[in-house]
């Protein structure tokens, strides 16, 4: 278990107890340089060609195409009326001026400040009821809580779509039979929160998975300390389990907010139920709609490359505000 | 671990953007980018073999080839299934911009065909089929196979007249009166409506382009235009004005429904009788029975409603047309077989029983269909009246960025019928008019304005 949290979670704390690593590590050391200097480049050559082949090849290529368009002369029609050129920068400042993907980038941001707290939260309850002393049915409720990340978002969008969908709803039969008319939440201002309704359906279970594994970590005798130094439950919860764990819970955080940023499962299996989503509704649709529907796969390929670099710059960013406080134990 | 991450998010989006150039396989594979030169020659040797592949989507198409391929020992023709019209558009230019993996054959939504013939995907077959081809078919759809020059890019196989359905039992049942203007339509919508406010005679579905597209045709609209070396764009015309300000006011009155088409909720309302009507094509039956089979001899079919009294004239939504790639290496066969699959009677007969197609030939139509389909088996005179109907589609020419057009037509009507207003609704076509034009400045076309 520890090990499995340490690799998944760099932040993890090292084990109170440690083992005298220097002096470990320092024998075998001498011993590879004497094998040969070739053998660390043979074991990292699959890794290196892998990585080449299908993130840095791809990426390349995709930044590449992101400097190009399609020009088309006269009618457009037979042969060589059309033929890439050089764009420059052209597609990146049409993407960034494009009204529609300013918008939609603003839109997930409201989704993600909606989201991500909501479902960080709820995991992190979970985690710890779950982990508190007396609890019954633990690993059926486990179970439950996570079976819904096992759905692919698909095939949920779909579910939740049929029960949002007023006519076919049996969640609109039971309000109308209470008298409180068919809410439609397709159709309204509501829609945002559908949407983020499916994603927390399905991402709270992973979360909380990750935040409890690193709950098991914690010795225990730490919590005997605390009680007999006279803490109570909630306490050892808020004062011990919930520091000790920050570094998860940094984790799952910058996965959500991934997840955010690329969210388009959801919204694009939505779509086609109500007038409410458009084509541009998130920035990865966009991306779709440019490749796929426009064959536009330049503008397509920029808009990748602006997500990617806000990701990054995102994640980035919130590490860096955040290192020093979470992992200061590391060093 | 941090950098891992991101660049795990970098390769995700960077493969999203890939996907379109890269998934060119699986395709035949066979094809070395030009074309040999076509000359007409029956393979008459029976040491000689040719192998075409042809993509498809349209259902039976196994049936109606194997019987070429009975008759045709030396041609053999091979199915390709597709998923459907948008997925093999975006396959097959992917195939020509690799410069392999396209078919010999391939089927082509009419609106489609400019923007194959812009990528330089479809062949002239023009040498290849017979010189008198153009007699067999509608004007209409003979122009939607040529973009109104002489050269021939695809032959048509289906077409899609619009017609109006209605549930008869809910129309006898409140006295109503079949619409034949849209006055009418409009009226009886109204009284519909008010004898059963939960009852709509029709939705307005900003989620389907193709039937905007084909009412606009049927009002006098083309979207787009030939003029010389240039092209035009005439989305925001007079024509398409009067139909989206028209449904824009019925929506806004609150007559129409607002709700897209083929959703859980509109198969319900079909089932439970809500969607009284139906402003559909040729091909409505079998969606009809797919979606609302318990609903079975309730439904009748009449001529669309007309914008003035005595006027014959309707639009066309959906259909294909059967056409040639450039990566062909035998395309005097291929066309042999297309002709062969469009105008053949024995291929027209297993089309519309194997393929539930209605004809684009108008001789196809008149011999291969007789018997209403069972769906509509309370209307003996289904296909006689269906016949007279598709000889009064209005002509139409589709430009060379049908998809830009039409992704626009679903994000500015979903907010108009969101809105609800008519003035929302004449925006709309405003604000698709602007974003077509400039996409085909912005690609470099010659336009004219």
């Amino acid at each position: 278990m520890t090990t499995s949290t340490t690799t998944a979670a760099p932040g993890t704390p090292a084990p109170p107890a440690g083992r005298p690593r220097p002096a470990d590590a320092a024998r075998p050391r001498r011993r590879r340089r004497r094998a040969g200097s070739a053998a660390p480049y043979a074991f990292l050559a699959p890794a290196i060609a892998l990585f080449a082949l299908f993130l840095a090849l791809p990426i390349g290529y995709a930044v590449y195409l992101s400097f190009r368009r399609v020009k088309v002369s006269g009618l457009g029609l037979g042969k060589n009326a059309r033929t890439e050129v050089w764009a420059g920068l052209e597609n990146y400042r049409t993407a960034l001026s494009d009204p529609d993907f300013v918008a939609s980038v603003l839109r997930v941001l409201v989704y993600g400040v909606i989201l991500v707290p909501t479902m960080l939260g709820l995991a992190l309850l979970f985690a710890l009821l779950l982990d508190a002393r007396r609890v019954r049915a633990k690993s059926f409720s486990r179970v439950s809580i996570f079976l819904p990340y096992a759905v692919p978002a698909v095939i949920s969008s779909l579910l939740w779509g049929f029960l949002y969908l007023p006519s076919v709803s049996p969640i609109t039969y039971v309000t109308e039979k209470l008298g409180w008319g068919s809410p439609d939440v397709l159709d309204s201002g509501w829609v945002m929160f559908a949407i983020a309704n499916i994603a927390l359906w399905g991402g709270v279970g992973f979360n909380m998975v990750v935040i409890y594994t690193a709950l098991k970590a914690i010795p225990t005798d730490l919590y005997e300390a605390a009680r007999l130094d006279g803490a109570s439950e909630r306490q050892i919860a808020w004062r011990i389990k919930v520091p000790i764990v920050l570094p998860s819970l940094i984790l799952t955080f910058i996965f959500s907010m991934i997840a955010t940023l690329q969210v388009f499962a959801e919204p694009i299996t939505l779509k086609p139920l109500t007038n409410t989503i458009a084509s541009t509704w998130s920035p990865l649709m966009t991306v779709y709609r440019d490749a796929f529907v426009r064959n536009d796969i330049y503008s397509a390929a920029a808009l990748s490359v602006v997500i990617a670099l806000a990701t990054l710059v995102l994640s980035f960013g919130f590490l860096r505000l955040v290192q020093r406080r979470a992992f200061s134990q590391e060093k | 671990m941090r950098l891992h991450t991101s660049l795990k998010v970098a390769a995700a989006v960077a493969a999203t953007a890939l996907l379109a150039s890269a998934c060119s396989s699986g395709g035949s594979g066979d094809g070395d980018g030009s074309a040999s030169p076509s000359t007409r020659t029956t393979p008459t040797d029976p040491a000689q073999k040719i192998d075409l592949t042809y993509w498809t989507w349209a259902p039976g198409m196994d049936e109606v080839v194997k019987a070429w391929n009975t008759a045709h020992p030396n041609i053999h023709v091979t199915v390709n299934k597709q998923d459907g019209g948008d997925p093999a558009v975006t396959k097959l230019l992917t195939a020509i911009k690799a410069g392999s993996g396209a078919p010999d054959i391939m089927q082509a939504e009419y609106q489609k065909i400019p923007t194959l013939v812009a990528a330089d995907a479809l062949a002239d077959i023009t040498g290849d089929v017979s010189a008198d081809l153009e007699s067999e078919f509608s004007e209409g759809a003979w122009q939607s196979v040529t973009l109104g020059s002489d050269t021939v890019y695809a032959v048509p196989q289906d077409s899609g007249p619009m017609e109006f359905y209605y549930r008869a039992d809910v129309f006898e049942k409140y006295g109503l009166k079949v619409p034949t203007t849209w006055d009418e339509y409009a009226q009886v919508a109204a009284q519909l409506h008010q004898k059963d406010p939960k009852a709509y005679l029709g939705t307005f579905s900003a989620n389907d382009a193709g039937w905007f597209t084909g009412l606009a045709q049927q009002a006098g609209a083309s979207w787009w235009g030939i003029d010389g070396d240039a092209w035009s764009v005439d989305i925001d015309s007079a024509a398409t004005q009067k139909v989206a300000s028209y449904w824009g006011k019925l929506v806004q009155q609150g007559v129409i429904d607002n709700k897209p088409m083929y959703t859980p909720a509109w198969n319900k309302a079909l089932n439970d009788g809500t969607q009284v009507g139906w402003v559909s094509a040729i091909w409505a039956p079998g969606v009809l029975e797919g979606n609302a089979a318990s609903t079975k001899g309730k439904w009748k079919m009449a001529k669309l409603p007309q914008w003035n009294a005595g006027d014959d004239v309707t639009g066309n939504w959906g259909g294909s047309a059967t056409a040639v790639t450039t990566q062909s290496k035998n395309p005097q066969y291929a066309a042999e077989f297309v002709e062969w699959l469009n105008t053949s009677p024995e291929a027209a007969k297993l089309l519309v029983t194997e393929g539930g197609l209605y004809p684009a030939a108008l001789e196809s139509q008149k011999t291969a269909l007789s018997d209403p389909p069972a769906f509509f088996s309370n209307q003996p005179d289904f296909y006689t009246l269906a016949s007279q109907i598709s000889s009064t589609v209005a002509p139409f020419t589709y430009g060379p960025n049908v998809n830009v057009a039409y992704s626009s037509y679903n994000d500015e009507f979903g907010k108009a019928t969101k809105a609800k207003t008519e003035q929302a609704f004449t925006d709309a076509v405003s604000a698709m008019q602007t974003t077509t034009l400039d996409d085909l400045k912005q690609s470099g076309y010659n336009v004219k304005e």
